[in-house]
């Protein structure tokens, strides 16, 4: 790869940011990449930043594939906090809150009710036509209130091992949230990638009306990828509850589509739809949760930790904006006059 | 003109972009008071000579560029085009870049109005506004939305900006590609005008038509070079032609009279598709027409006459609201365009960049979306197919770059039309709709398209072919249909027509004045 492709990949300057955090990290804490296996089970601040990611990583997977559809949602959060509130609430009302059987009723039912849910956000999108901020904003605000009345303004505390093991339990030695995270970002890369639907989603992101005529079925398209991002936003949802061993209808996955959408623009997808990476989602997803574990480690008072985040979000965003691009891109111009802000052929591949 | 001094002189222009020498020495020279054509094919070098003059691309900037500007025989290099626009080089582009939903004296005067303790002075504003409309004989209310007044309307409310500025050079890009019949007409009297008062034109076009009605001189330009610079008068458009392309023009001879037989003479054969009063309210009025297998069908008629419309209907875009249309005899109702795609009716949107092309994706993917819309997402085209795909419409096209990677945005104008053609192809449609698959594109590309266009009836497949430009209507067609004022009024068999009868035709809608 030569030097100029590298500098005008999208993927350049979230990996940049990254590496900038883990040496940052690594000089305040030196022990920061040791990784130790204690009990079988990995740990080490790698380790928990994956692990404390997953959620957010999860549910930008979805949001990278809504945003390719030149759409937004939401209302991810609220959906995370109804699925967590209807898991609690089912094993809570199960005479066995600790088998198998009643979890897997549990996790199941939240994940049927997030599919009605994401179903609920395409219908709106893709049949009525309503603009994806403000169909998602309705289920944004009366999801909270819809998981408030499952919980009845309670918040619900289980005591279900089997429950636990999905935000903290490990199998091979790996937290179980990171094998589910990697597990939805893979189905997702292959599922986009491997078939068709990357390029229709993207298709119907830059140009609507130009593939409608070319005969791609966007309502379906809009209403899959809604249906996903409800999907993985309530596997999410399960994730921070079963961490926290407790429903908590106001304040589960909050902002977390805020974190999302960060994700995903850090990750070189453009709002405006279109080329989408799940490849960058991944970094994107990767700097924020690395950005609050920097917090601790160099030690931030807790007051100043959303300006610290503020500051690294805008470096990224203007490292990335275009009138950023056009500057280095005057610089290789002078050289050779390149077009400035054109984008390179090769597609940012997962596979 | 001869005797005065040019009001603009530029010498030995080079620009180089990476691998490309866009403009290679070439000179070039207007003088006050004349309409001067800058022709070529597309890639010839057209826009760049423009830029460089309107400081889009200053000169001084690359190592590999050179050149002098003269401005009114002053030395002139101008970083921006703000500055060569102070300086009197006023540019209107082909896309009207105005604002639809300011009025249009907030458009004439954006950037500049005047001022007044601080703050905009409306009411000068729409005074000068005024003033300068009724400059060009424009009789409409600067009060009024931009966006309401018509595509003709709006390019002169863009002519009206442009001169404000004392324009002593006013460039005008493809003004006319949007323009019908009387809306030309009203844009050539106000270049008319503007050239009695010792304005330079730069008139780009690729209507050869317009190009010899308005035009005092010409310069030809091919591969970045000069080809040489001439009276209007003096030059036989043949010979243009041939100067433009820089081969004989045995592609187009060929194509004269080429005309493939008309499939369904006989009354028992079923058509491939028939409409019955097929119409929608607001839009055209009900229309019967047939289209048997292996024939080209042209449609004729004035911009907003209804040829579009048509198209749109039977292609499923927009759904008609009478009348019935069958396929092979079988009542079909085509409810989406994926509907009429399935039944082998596939539609070339004339609006290529909204409605066609998707910018961001490659050349291949362009390629194959139809087909792949068509198997669904879970059938997904192997990697190798879509490249068997790509390279092969590449070289049947004659697509450049020749690159399935390339990322369409970065094509002309022409190789996108082509791109956005062998998407269709690819789906292999029983018929093909191409809505002015010809415009704004240069004579190469066009006479290939056109020759696409035969070949492919030869194969089997029926074209209803949309043009504004009546010859090559009348060079494809065995059967013209001509539409007009919304509604459908000839369908008539194309032997011995010319382009006066089908003008007669298409001015007087009548029936009768060529025997059936």
């Amino acid at each position: 790869m030569n030097l100029s492709r590298m500098f005008s990949s999208r993927l350049f300057w979230p990996v940049v940011m990254l590496l900038v955090l883990f040496i940052i990290n690594l000089v305040a804490f030196p022990g920061f990449f040791s990784l130790e296996v204690k009990n079988g089970h990995l740990f080490g601040s790698l380790v928990d930043i994956a692990r404390n990611g997953a959620p957010t990583l999860i549910i930008a997977v979805g949001m990278t594939l809504v945003i390719a559809t030149r759409g937004i949602d939401l209302s991810v959060g609220a959906v995370c906090a109804i699925a967590g509130a209807v898991a609690c609430s089912i094993i809570l009302g199960s005479p066995e809150p600790g088998s198998i059987g009643t979890v897997a009723v549990a996790v199941i039912a939240a994940l049927l009710i997030a599919l009605v849910l994401g179903l609920w956000n395409g219908f709106l999108v893709a049949v009525l036509g309503i603009q994806p901020i403000i169909a998602t904003l309705i289920l944004m605000t009366a999801g909270r209130g819809a998981a408030m009345l499952i919980t009845e303004g309670q918040i619900l505390t289980v005591n279900s091992p089997p429950f636990k093991v999905i935000g903290s339990g490990f199998v091979l030695g790996v937290p179980v949230s990171v094998v589910i995270a990697a597990v939805i970002f893979a189905a997702a890369a292959l599922l986009t990638r491997r078939t068709a639907l990357g390029l229709l989603i993207e298709s119907v992101g830059i140009n609507p009306e130009a593939s409608r005529q070319a005969g791609v079925r966007s309502r379906g398209l809009l209403v899959t990828v809604y249906t996903f991002s409800a999907f993985s936003a309530a596997i999410a949802g399960l994730i921070l509850t079963s961490n926290q061993t407790a429903a908590d209808a106001n304040n589960t996955g909050l902002f977390i589509e805020l974190d999302a959408i960060l994700a995903v623009v850090i990750g070189g997808t453009s709002l405006a739809g279109g080329r989408y990476s799940l490849l960058g989602t991944l970094v994107g997803a990767l700097v924020i949760q690395t950005l609050v574990t920097t917090v601790y480690t160099v030690g931030i008072p807790p007051i100043a930790t959303m300006v610290f985040k503020a500051a690294v979000v805008t470096a990224v965003c203007l490292l990335q904006s275009p009138t950023t691009n056009a500057a280095f891109g005057r610089r290789r111009r002078s050289l050779g006059r390149g077009r400035p802000g054109t984008r390179t052929a090769e597609r940012a591949s997962v596979s | 003109m001869n005797g005065q001094a040019p009001v603009v002189e530029m010498t030995n222009i080079s620009i180089s972009f990476p691998g490309v020498k866009a403009l290679d020495g070439v000179s070039f020279r207007m003088f006050p008071g004349e309409v001067h054509s800058l022709l070529g094919e597309n890639g010839a070098g057209k826009s760049t000579l423009i830029k460089a003059l309107t400081g889009v691309y200053p000169i001084d900037s690359g190592p590999t560029d050179s050149g002098e500007i003269l401005l009114a025989g002053n030395r002139v290099s101008f970083a921006g085009p703000a500055q060569a626009q102070g300086a009197g080089i006023s540019t209107v582009y082909q896309e009207v870049n105005l604002l639809g939903n300011l009025s249009v004296a907030e458009n004439i005067m954006l950037g500049r109005e005047p001022r007044r303790f601080g703050g905009i002075d409306w009411r000068a504003t729409r005074r000068r506004a005024l003033e300068l409309l009724r400059g060009l004989h424009l009789d409409i209310d600067p009060g009024s939305l931009l966006g309401s007044h018509s595509l003709a309307v709006q390019q002169l409310v863009a002519i009206a900006r442009a001169i404000d500025v004392n324009a002593k050079v006013l460039i005008l890009d493809e003004p006319t590609s949007s323009l019908d019949a009387d809306e030309v007409a009203e844009l050539f009297r106000v270049i008319r005008e503007l050239k009695a008062e010792g304005v330079a034109i730069l008139f780009v076009s690729h209507f050869l038509d317009q190009v010899y009605e308005i035009s005092d001189r010409l310069t030809v330009l091919r591969n970045g070079k000069l080809v040489g610079e001439y009276r209007t008068a003096e030059i036989l458009r043949l010979d243009l032609v041939q100067k433009m392309i820089g081969k004989e023009l045995a592609i187009l001879d060929a194509l004269e009279r080429r005309i493939v037989e008309p499939g369904g003479g006989e009354d028992d054969e079923v058509p491939l598709l028939s409409a019955t009063a097929l119409g929608r309210k607001g839009s055209i009025a009900p229309v019967d027409l047939r289209i048997y297998t292996g024939e080209v069908v042209g449609l004729a008629g004035l911009l907003g006459s209804g040829r579009t419309e048509l198209a749109r209907i039977l292609s499923g875009i927009d759904r008609p609201d009478s009348g019935a249309l069958r396929i092979d005899g079988t009542p079909h109702r085509f409810r989406t365009p994926r509907s009429a795609l399935a039944r082998g009716v596939a539609y070339s949107s004339e609006n290529r960049r909204a409605e066609g092309i998707v910018e961001d994706l490659t050349v291949r993917d362009n390629i194959v979306l139809a087909l792949q819309a068509d198997r669904g997402w879970f059938h997904p085209i192997s990697r190798k197919r879509r490249d068997e795909l790509a390279v092969s419409y590449i070289q049947a096209l004659n697509i450049r770059p020749a690159n399935p990677d390339a990322i369409v945005r970065n094509l002309s104008g022409g190789n996108q039309q082509k791109v956005l053609l062998a998407r269709w192809l690819a789906v292999a449609p029983r018929l093909l709709i191409l809505d002015e698959p010809t415009r704004g594109i240069d004579v190469g590309a066009k006479a290939e398209i056109q020759k696409l266009v035969v070949n492919l009836a030869e194969n089997g497949m029926s074209v209803l072919f949309i043009s504004a430009e009546l010859e090559e209507v009348l060079r494809l067609s065995s059967r013209i249909a001509i539409m007009r004022d919304r509604r459908l009024v000839a369908d008539i068999v194309n032997d011995d027509l010319t382009v006066d009868s089908l003008l007669a035709i298409i001015a007087d809608g009548e029936l009768t004045a060529v025997a059936r």
